[in-house]
């Protein structure tokens, strides 16, 4: 490395700015993993414990609570990673951008 | 041997099956017999073949630099690199076997897909763009980031070679099996072929063509899974409970089919098994490797945004594709062994199809679509092999020439046209290493190696990656005899657990020394306490400078300055 990204990278370690930053993306990184443990582990568990909850008839036809559950998890995985895309691509990014922008002057 | 189409057999009262060694059967797929030759499926596959060796030697003109071989020169798009990952991850074993759970079992299906996927959002959270920030072709490259290198380059070159070593003896004793089904072809000769056609993939055309075998493949499989459900909803005018409906009507286990049935058993194999599978994924070497394919953490980020996408939406496509065998199939004898019986409303048992259930979605390709389509899902079956194994391949020769070689042997002083030599060359004997126990391995019980593959990545690779990440105070001695404490445990837990003890080595029943099939709950406690412990009792000098060095390390895990390659955009 570079003595240039040495002093770079001091730099954006005493800045406030950067250490804002970080905690919102990662606040937001740890919550979104947390969701997902306890959607899982939820579903999993809701079988362990209580299968009758899930046996049971959707809306009175053979379809049970189970299905749109079990897809629900399947999709929630999908949006948990877009909300977090979303949101580290743009504004996260944009801010990271922006701070070394600044520290290189 | 105990296999996926004994399953149905006993009611579901009495087949109390733990999660974990359902999860093993159907990812160590094992088909029954061998079958006549089938000449639309090999010109098919042909054509795949001849397509990928086309690409594999317009990516060895590619390939010049160590980047390139590694990390097919950061070049692949977010898109791309999804649908790589996708083709990476989704297996032969993945889509024959799951559906053959819901053929068999209906929502217990359902329930074990879902297992495979969570492990991805926790990869993008907390992995997938630190990884890129600090790494360049391995995860070693990031674990031993402030750390001294050869210990650490060790320890993650053996957490590498062993969950590749069994993942691929897996992948190999069933695509032998496989193929022997499909194409007619003799065990031997379909593990060699696999062998071989892995080798020239990886040692010719390195990341660049193991990139696009995988993309190709992902897009095959999802474009022929996307017909066949599509086809089978069709039959029922797009409504699923039409569908449902008539599969509780014939299926011999009637309408519990829709609920929940033995796969989950107690809370503690089920805790076990989702934190195996939750934070495995995040400690698989190949799929780890694909993040320095891209160039920077934006597309490193997208890249499992559109892997989550693809791998849901299979799962998705393999529930429909069992429910449609069992609506399709069951009552027809022209995929049932010759001597079975159908039940009394004219079902036949899941268990007597032909080549057992794993053949569900083979079958049942025949019934949509002919011999013709039968043969493109025959060959894409094949192609999806040889993705995976192209990809375990490429990750265990890079830990080999990278982390063994480069950094420990040479000490940074070898040249990359030599380190890439060496990687082509462990290329060449990692695949025929493999034919070799893909042979010795062909009667036995293999099981159990994708799931002991999972528990050590989530307990070895998986913790180290983690701690050497987000906790300052971690030390290369921590690292060092906590990964190895999560590793061996992780290993002896499996041998004597049920699974392998019992079932595999053939002692009584009851004499397992472990009482659950999965591991993880408890070696990666060890691991992570071991990291912990002997971290924070290390008191060394280079151990401060370890402590000393994390804020650089944090700021280029935040930001991606410094980056490799970054400097090129």
């Amino acid at each position: 490395m570079s003595i240039e990204t040495d002093r770079l990278l001091e730099r954006v370690q005493s800045d406030p700015q950067f250490h804002e930053l970080v905690r919102r993306r990662s606040r937001l990184a740890w919550l979104l993993t947390a969701l997902m443990i306890v959607i899982y582990f939820g579903f999993v568990l809701t079988i362990a414990y209580n299968k009758e909850f899930l046996a049971q008839s959707l809306s009175g036809g053979v379809t049970t609570v189970g299905i749109p559950v079990g897809l629900g998890v399947i999709l929630s995985a999908f949006v948990l990673t877009g909300i977090y895309v979303a949101r580290a691509n743009t504004a996260f990014d944009d801010l990271t951008k922006q701070i070394i922008e600044r520290l290189k002057k | 041997m105990m296999r996926c189409d004994t399953l149905p057999r006993a009611s579901l009262a009495l087949a109390a099956v733990a999660l974990s060694s359902v999860s093993a059967h159907a990812d160590a797929i094992s088909v029954s017999g061998k079958s006549d030759l089938n000449i639309e499926a090999i010109a098919m596959f042909l054509l795949f073949v001849i397509a990928t060796l086309g690409i594999t030697k317009w990516a060895a003109g590619r390939t010049k630099s160590a980047s390139d071989f590694y990390a097919a020169g950061g070049g692949i798009t977010g898109f791309q690199n999804g649908l790589a990952i996708a083709g990476d991850y989704m297996s032969a074993a993945s889509f024959l076997g799951i559906s053959a759970l819901v053929f068999a079992n209906g929502y217990d299906g359902l329930i074990y897909s879902v297992g495979w996927l969570v492990g991805w959002p926790i990869v993008l959270f907390l992995i997938a763009e630190r990884l890129r920030n600090l790494g360049k072709y391995t995860f070693a490259d990031v674990a031993a980031f402030r750390f001294q290198a050869t210990p650490i380059r060790i320890l993650s070159a053996v957490g590498t070679l062993v969950v590749v070593a069994f993942y691929l003896i897996a992948q190999m004793v069933g695509a032998g099996k496989l193929i022997e089904t499909l194409f007619g072809l003799d065990y031997l000769y379909a593990v060699i072929l696999v062998g071989l056609l892995m080798i020239v993939y990886v040692a010719f055309g390195g990341m660049v063509a193991t990139t696009w075998v995988q993309i190709i493949k992902a897009c095959l499989l999802l474009g022929g899974a996307t017909f066949m459900a599509l086809m089978v909803l069709a039959k029922f005018n797009f409504s699923p409970e039409a569908m449902f409906q008539r599969a509780t009507e014939i299926h011999p286990n009637g309408s519990s089919i829709m609920e929940p049935g033995a796969l989950v058993k107690d809370p503690i194999s089920t805790i076990s098994l989702g934190l195996a599978l939750m934070f495995g994924t995040a400690g698989l070497p190949h799929i780890l490797m694909r993040f320095f394919t891209v160039s920077d953490a934006k597309a490193a980020r997208k890249s499992v945004f559109y892997a989550t996408g693809f791998i849901g939406y299979f799962y998705i496509l393999t529930f429909i594709i069992g429910f449609g065998a069992i609506t399709l199939l069951l009552q027809d004898p022209a995929y049932f062994k010759p001597g079975a019986v159908p039940g009394p409303n004219g079902s036949f048992s899941p268990a007597d199809m032909i080549g057992s259930g794993n053949m569900s979605a083979v079958h049942l390709s025949n019934a949509l679509g002919g011999s013709l389509f039968l043969g493109f899902i025959s060959a894409v079956a094949f192609a999806t092999i040889l993705a995976v194994v192209a990809g375990l391949t490429l990750a265990g020769a890079t830990a080999v020439s990278h982390d063994l070689y480069a950094s420990v042997i040479a000490r940074g002083r070898a040249n990359e046209y030599h380190e890439v030599r060496l990687s082509k060359m462990a290329a060449v004997a990692i695949g025929l290493l493999a034919i070799f126990l893909g042979y010795v391995f062909e009667k036995q019980n293999v099981a159990f190696m994708v799931g002991l593959a999972f528990a050590i990545a989530a307990s070895c690779n998986f913790p180290v990656l983690a701690m050497s990440i987000f906790w300052k105070g971690t030390t290369t001695r921590g690292a060092l005899i906590g990964g190895f404490l999560g590793l061996l445990s992780a290993t002896l837990m499996v041998i004597v657990s049920p699974q392998v003890w019992e079932t595999t080595l053939g002692y009584p029943k009851g004499s397992a020394l472990f009482p659950y099939d999965n591991p993880a709950l408890f070696s990666m406690t060890i691991a992570f306490a071991g990291i912990w412990l002997f971290s924070i009792t290390d008191r060394s000098r280079t151990a401060d400078g370890e402590r000393a060095a994390f804020d650089a390390q944090y700021v280029r895990s935040e930001t991606g300055i410094g980056a490799s390659g970054a400097a090129a955009h």
